[in-house]
This record gives structure tokens, sequence and C-alpha cells, in this order.
């Protein structure tokens, strides 16, 4: 199902999502919300390990940013800021310490949407059941994004999966802002578009540095884009038309930018120096 | 594209390795001795860093990506009797994220290539040299025969006596009246009687019924079925 059709929704936008995943088999409807309430539940366990863990990753890079943050003052005055940061981060440095996560839809990007969506929730005091149907139309922006594109950083750079994660989570966090299917679908356009060109460069080829924070960053990403389309703010270009310009960037990226651990900042002096530390 | 729950730090370089590995493993009726697995691209570049090396060898001992083992599966595997070895090629004009796992046990040897695509999907793409098609999202169905006339309608027909629905099929020959591979992804798998009569039609010289491997759960030890050896 396309962005677009997703967009024309006549009524909610995971409501669509989930009929065209299951027809009107309603075992299947219920076998996939009981799927999608399993992963809640992970996504939450992963984070509550996280936050309580400064334990190091494989390479000792990361591991303590996101309890560091969570334990630190809101001097900003930002609590939903600093939440959505900690628990973005919190699944990343599971993620690099080899823990257990969910995709969403990689690996590398898997603390983008549970970031978002749990920390907008927490933020709010809303129950996980409310959850469920914004991941449903997460999974079914996910599938989209997918359609037209390997959602992978070696094909197409980081773009490509911090991309569809804060796209997917921009769409979810909406949906359960009460925005309407339009609104859902713009904010996870707004949120692409203003990702395309991110380079995958990751230091030693580890998944911690830049990965663990960009995390961090594209969550607020994706809140942000949500924000705006609550706000009635929408692309200019239509939504799978943004698909396809960031498939062909991925395209035109060179492969020491789609994580060979070549180029970009895996290829400065000091991520050279740790690579070589870690081979040995 | 929300999944699967997994062991990180990558879903292509580790689910999708191990879904690779796990495709290949089943791949043979009993669990291989020996393994040569040799990586392309970014999985030559980044294989230790994203635990690529341990997810492959975790798969081929037939543990699911979410397994708490993947970390540990060098132990596991030399603890099995299993020995690995890794080296990197240039496969060719390949996906980036592509290995060529190359098994042996006791009773044949065999390879299996594919590439994970991203987000913990894969492709297979050969199998024993022979170009195929399969995710892992479907129970499949892998038959090597003589290209004579009738042989695919003859192996359709026994899928959809037992009530077999289509979801992919795939059919390359080597050269005209050479040795052909089919690889046809089903919805469920093929009850034993079926797969027992098409180790009786002419011209099927091996085939195999491999699990699907995306919905999480590690197969059965023996979920693999077909005829015995590498004939």
């Amino acid at each position: 199902m396309t962005l677009a059709e997703l967009a024309a929704a006549p009524g909610r936008a995971s409501e669509l999502a989930l009929a065209d995943e299951v027809g009107d088999d309603r075992s299947a409807r219920e076998r996939l919300l009981r799927t999608m309430r399993e992963r809640l539940r992970e996504m939450r366990a992963s984070i509550e390990r996280g936050l309580a863990t400064d334990a190091p990753s494989r390479t000792g890079m990361v591991g303590w940013n996101a309890k560091r943050l969570w334990k630190a003052d809101d001097v900003l005055g930002a609590a939903l800021l600093r939440r959505v940061q900690a628990y973005a981060m919190a699944v990343n440095e599971e993620n690099a310490r080899m823990g257990r996560i969910v995709a969403a839809p990689t690996a590398g990007s898997a603390g983008t949407l549970p970031g978002a969506l749990l920390g907008v929730a927490d933020h709010l005091g809303l129950d996980d059941d409310a959850l469920v149907m914004p991941l449903v139309l997460a999974a079914a922006v996910g599938d989209a994004i997918q359609a037209k594109m390997f959602i992978a950083g070696s094909t197409g750079g980081c773009q490509a999966e911090i991309g569809a994660s804060a796209a997917m989570a921009a769409a979810a966090v909406t949906e359960l802002l009460g925005g309407s299917a339009h609104a859902c679908v713009h904010a996870a356009t707004m949120a692409l578009m203003n990702t395309i060109g991110l380079v995958c460069d990751p230091v030693g080829g580890y998944v911690e540095v830049p990965c663990v924070s960009r995390n961090a960053f594209y969550s607020v990403h994706a809140v942000s884009s949500a924000q705006l389309a609550l706000a009635g703010l929408e692309s200019v270009i239509p939504p799978d038309e943004v698909v396809q310009a960031m498939a062909s960037v991925g395209r035109l990226l060179p492969p020491e930018l789609r994580e060979t651990g070549e180029g970009g900042i895996a290829a400065t002096e000091t991520g050279r120096r740790i690579a070589l530390k870690m081979a040995r | 594209m929300v999944g699967p729950v997994m062991v990180g730090p990558s879903s292509s370089h580790t689910a999708g390795a191990c879904r690779l590995a796990l495709l290949a493993r089943h791949t043979l009726l009993a669990p291989p001795t020996r393994a040569r697995l040799t990586l392309h691209g970014s999985f030559a570049k980044t294989a230790h860093g994203h635990g690529t090396d341990v997810a492959l060898a975790a798969g081929l001992l037939g543990f699911a990506p979410d397994d708490p083992r993947i970390p540990v599966a060098f132990d596991e595997a030399r603890a099995a009797g299993l020995e690995l070895d890794f080296g990197m090629a240039d496969l060719g004009d390949v996906h980036p994220n592509s290995v060529r796992i190359e098994l042996e046990n006791d009773d044949e040897t065999l390879e299996v290539t594919g590439s994970s695509l991203g987000g913990g999907l894969v492709r297979v793409f050969s199998v024993r040299g022979f170009e195929v098609n399969l995710s892992g999202a479907y129970h499949s169905l892998l038959v090597l025969h003589d290209d004579k006339p009738g042989v695919i309608a003859r192996v359709a027909r026994v899928i959809a006596d037992d009530e077999g629905n289509v979801a992919t099929l795939h059919s390359a020959r080597r050269k005209r009246g050479g040795l052909a591979m089919m690889s046809i992804e089903i919805d469920r798998r093929l009850a034993q009687y079926a797969l027992d009569y098409l180790t009786h039609v002419p011209y099927i010289h091996w085939l195999r019924m491999l699990p699907e491997v995306l919905s999480g759960e590690a197969p059965d030890e023996a979920s693999t079925s077909g005829t015995e050896g590498s004939a």
C-alpha cells in the first residue's frame, strides 16, 4: 500500500493499514494485534534495561549515554525532549551490547520509533493499549518505503534506515495524538524529506558511533515532524515522490558512505585508530 | 517493518545473516560439520563490528535471530562440532550484503548464496550453483531435475493435489536439456506423502522442503525433508 493510499484513508490511517494487511480475517487481525502488543512489550523492556545500566558496549565507545542523560537535570525545561532522547539511546545501547531489541525498521535505527512513541506516551501518561494501532501504522509506513527502496545502510546510506524509522515514528506519534490519515502521512513525509542525504559511516563498522546518538536526534526529529503535521503543515512534494527521491540519492552515494566503515566519521583519524585497535 | 525481535546490533548484518545461515542449514537434512563462509561487500568490510560472523554461525546451528546464544555462537559451534572457515571475496554484481555458504556433513556437500536486504529480510539466489529465488517467508520447495517437458507441470500438480498455494515460483536451467532447479515458495508445508511421491517422479534427482524462517521461531532440527545425499 502506497503512502498516497494511506493518506487517503477514510478514517484512521492505521485501520486502513490493518484492513489491507488482514482483510476481514478476524483471527489474522487478532494475531497481528497480539504481535504488535508483544513488540511493544519488547520495546519497553529494552528501554528499561538500557536506562538502568551503564555497561559498556563491545568496543567501549558507548553504553552509558542513555542512563547519564536520564539521570541528568532537566536544565532546558524540556522533559519530553530528554525522555525521548534517553529512551532512543537506551534501545540502541542495548543493541550495541548485542542485547534484545525490536528492529524498527532496522536494528541500527531501532531506538527512534520506541523513543518517540513511548516517550510521548509516557510524557502524556497514556496507556500502552493506545500505542498498538499507531504501531500498526508505523509498520505500514515502513512497508510503503521498503516497496520503493532497500532499507539498509549498505544500499541507501543512513537516510534509508534512520529516515524510514523517523518517518514511521512521525506517523505513529501523529496518529497517537489524534492526527488525520493525511496528517500522519505528511508527518512521515516531512521526516523523510529532512533526512535525505545522510550517510552511513559507522566507526570501525560497529553500530555505535554515530548510530546511538543519531537515534536520539531522529526520535526528536520524528516528534518535530508530528508537531508540524498536527498543526496542519504539509509536504509540497507528494509522499511517494519523496521516497523516490531518497531512493535515487541512495543510488548516488558512493560505497564509502554506505556502511563500509571507510568514509565520513569512520574515516577520521580517530575513527580509523579505533577501528585498528578493535581489529587487534 | 516493526520487528523482528532480535539480538543486536544490525538487522541486515546480524538478524539477516542469521536467517540466511538458517536457510542454508535447513537445505541440509542433517546439521553441517564444516562450513566455509565467503563474505562480500559490506558484509566483508564490517563483519565483526556487526556480529555478522557470530550470527552466521548461530544460523548454521539452527538458532533464530532472537536467540541469546548468538554472541557466543563460536563457542556453541565448537561444542557442537561445527568447523567454521571465514573468507572474503568479490561475489560479483550482487547486493552488498551477500554471503556464499558452503556446507558439508557426512552425507552431502552444498552451496547456498544469498543477500540480506535490510530490516531482516533476505533473499537466497543460488543453491548448488543454480539460480533460485527464496525469501524464507514461506515454506519452500527446491527441486533439481532434468530439463524435460512436463516436469514443472507434474510438480505443480502434486502441490495442487495437496492443496498447497504457490506464492512464488522460479525455475532455471543450466542449458537446454541439462539440469534445472525449481524453487517454489508455498503458503504451507507439503505433506510427507506428497514429497514421497515427488521423489519417484522421473527426471527428479533431488528435492528439499525448507521451513519458513521469518516468523521468529527457530525451525525444528528435523524440519527439512527431501531425498538423501547430494545426487
